[in-house]
């Protein structure tokens, strides 16, 4: 990102671009994914209007919400850890902005550009069990601490199969940067054909439903929801919580939804990019400047799009038990993409 | 010159040594295990100064995504006391300061004799992700298969051990 739309721009100005475009890139999909989908789509889903009175057709909604979460008291249990307390939420919306940090919106609109790009996303992914348990011990409540070690154990066993998803992508790829994953399906081709580019959700198909599945329960969305399943937990690790520390929660939440649905997107769906054949493209450096504007609004369209997906499961799935998640993980996820990576690395070799 | 580098380290080790001693020193099992991850998140960001990108991230994802978690995990599902815990300590700690220095003192001797005189490149002839899979694939391949196997082992052993059955 040293030059974007053909102007150079000086450090301190890289950086504070990054800051800014890190909040948008992390507020705005997860205020527009509570509105659509949270407020409208289920309301749509079970027959009723959903907000209507704050603005047009309650599109500031949204914003009494974090009003009155922010002027509510900031409770603490008296027997709570108070440090620990404090610090949880603050650890899962740090493992958001590092996830948001690797996702490329355009051939120079980058945050970052690691090389090891999808490696690092997947770390630091895992950051947030630890503020989870971190919640869930220190509200001295056992409903609290029973979400805390559900959750753990849910996101230890989904880890797994999202990791050995990805590798399917990355040995197709040949790359773990996901900038060069993202050319690799755009200027690629299908048997010759290269209108379409080469998205990995034709050929990965496997690992993406996979991957699917396994951000849904690394996300605890129904019907993974066990860790704060309401009928049998009160509210799981975030029991305890109220005003803005819970506020920092469900913006996480929402937020990392977006985030691991942009990483989705570019893993499987091409990116910010479209078919380079289109533009006679061959290459990164040949894409035009444009893209960086486009690109974004891309990335930001399939996000859309997915979080449609796990949003609909949301609504429509009973809860699973805790061994049937189990089992699903271990006996079902795992082998299966185990399976996908052999079945890519044996047709890599051969084509 | 790379001062910024070395004002990182400083800090960086500051933050580790401190968090190491509170480690030990704590008088909570979780927050032990709680400061013992801001020592392997310190190792991670002196992997990152060190430019070593790729053993940075598998820092992250091995030690504080996975380990820390099932340690934490763990103590929480056993002894998970919020406030003072009596008797972590038990009686031979002291033993545990000569193990330590005569460890940090073999490190340094076997560090000093071996790198004593070399510096860090400051630019360019950065190990990148491929050579270390290129390395890991081809001349260390046998290695790296009888690590695997060893991990194979302990998870079969585990499961042997854990099934009453």
């Amino acid at each position: 990102m040293n030059t974007l739309l053909g102007v150079v721009i000086p450090y301190w100005g890289q950086s504070l671009l990054r800051v800014l475009g890190g909040l948008v890139a992390v507020l705005l999909p997860a205020g527009t994914i509570v509105y659509v989908f949270l407020f409208k789509m289920m309301s749509f889903m079970q027959s009723r209007l959903g907000p209507m009175e704050a603005g047009p057709y309650g599109s500031l909604q949204l914003v009494a919400e974090v009003g009155k979460w922010l002027q509510k008291e900031d409770i603490q249990p008296t027997n709570a850890d108070k440090p620990v307390f404090k610090m949880a939420p603050i650890i899962v919306l740090m493992s958001t902005f590092l996830l948001v940090v690797v996702v490329p919106f355009g051939p120079d609109a980058w945050f970052t550009n690691l090389e090891t790009g999808i490696f690092y996303a997947l770390a630091v992914s895992s950051i947030s069990v630890l503020g989870i348990l971190m919640a869930g011990w220190s509200s001295a409540n056992k409903y609290s601490l029973l979400g805390g070690l559900r959750a753990a154990g849910q996101l230890i066993a989904y880890e797994l199969p999202m990791v050995l998803a990805v590798m399917g992508v990355v040995i197709q790829a040949g790359t773990m940067n996901l900038q060069q994953i993202v050319v690799a399906q755009n200027a690629g081709s299908i048997f010759g054909i290269n209108t379409f580019g080469n998205p990995y959700v034709i050929t990965q198909f496997v690992g993406f439903i996979v991957f699917m599945i396994a951000i849904q329960a690394e996300l605890t969305q129904a019907p993974f929801d066990m860790p704060i399943a309401e009928s049998e937990l009160v509210s799981g690790y975030m029991t305890e919580y109220s005003g803005f520390r819970f506020l920092i929660f469900f913006i996480g939440e929402f937020a990392t939804a977006g985030v691991f649905a942009m990483i989705a997107s570019t893993l499987f769906l091409g990116g910010w990019g479209v078919p380079f054949s289109w533009f006679g493209w061959t290459s990164m450096d040949s894409v035009s400047n444009w893209m960086n504007i486009v690109g974004p609004l891309i990335v930001f369209t399939k996000m859309m799009v997915l979080t449609f997906f796990i949003m609909w499961v949301r609504f429509t799935y009973p809860r699973f038990r805790e061994d049937q998640l189990q089992r699903f993980a271990w006996k079902v996820l795992i082998p299966v993409s185990l399976v996908n990576i052999m079945l890519t690395a044996v047709l890599k070799v051969m084509f | 010159m790379l001062i910024a580098q070395n004002i990182g380290f400083a800090i960086i080790a500051a933050i580790m040594i401190i968090g190491a001693i509170r480690v030990v020193t704590t008088s909570n099992v979780v927050h032990g295990a709680l400061w013992l991850v801001v020592v392997l998140a310190g190792a991670a960001a002196q992997y990152v100064l060190l430019a070593a990108e790729f053993v940075a991230v598998t820092q992250v994802l091995v030690y504080i995504g996975a380990v820390m978690v099932l340690f934490l995990f763990g103590t929480m599902l056993t002894r998970s006391r919020i406030g003072r815990d009596s008797g972590l300590n038990n009686t031979y700690w002291k033993l545990g300061i000569p193990v330590a220095l005569a460890l940090f003192a073999s490190m340094a001797i076997a560090l000093v004799d071996s790198f004593g005189s070399e510096k860090m490149p400051t630019d360019g002839a950065i190990v990148n992700t491929q050579q270390i899979s290129d390395q890991i694939f081809g001349p260390y391949l046998l290695p790296f298969w009888a690590l695997s196997f060893v991990l194979l082992a302990a998870v079969i052993g585990a499961i042997v051990l854990a099934r009453k059955d």
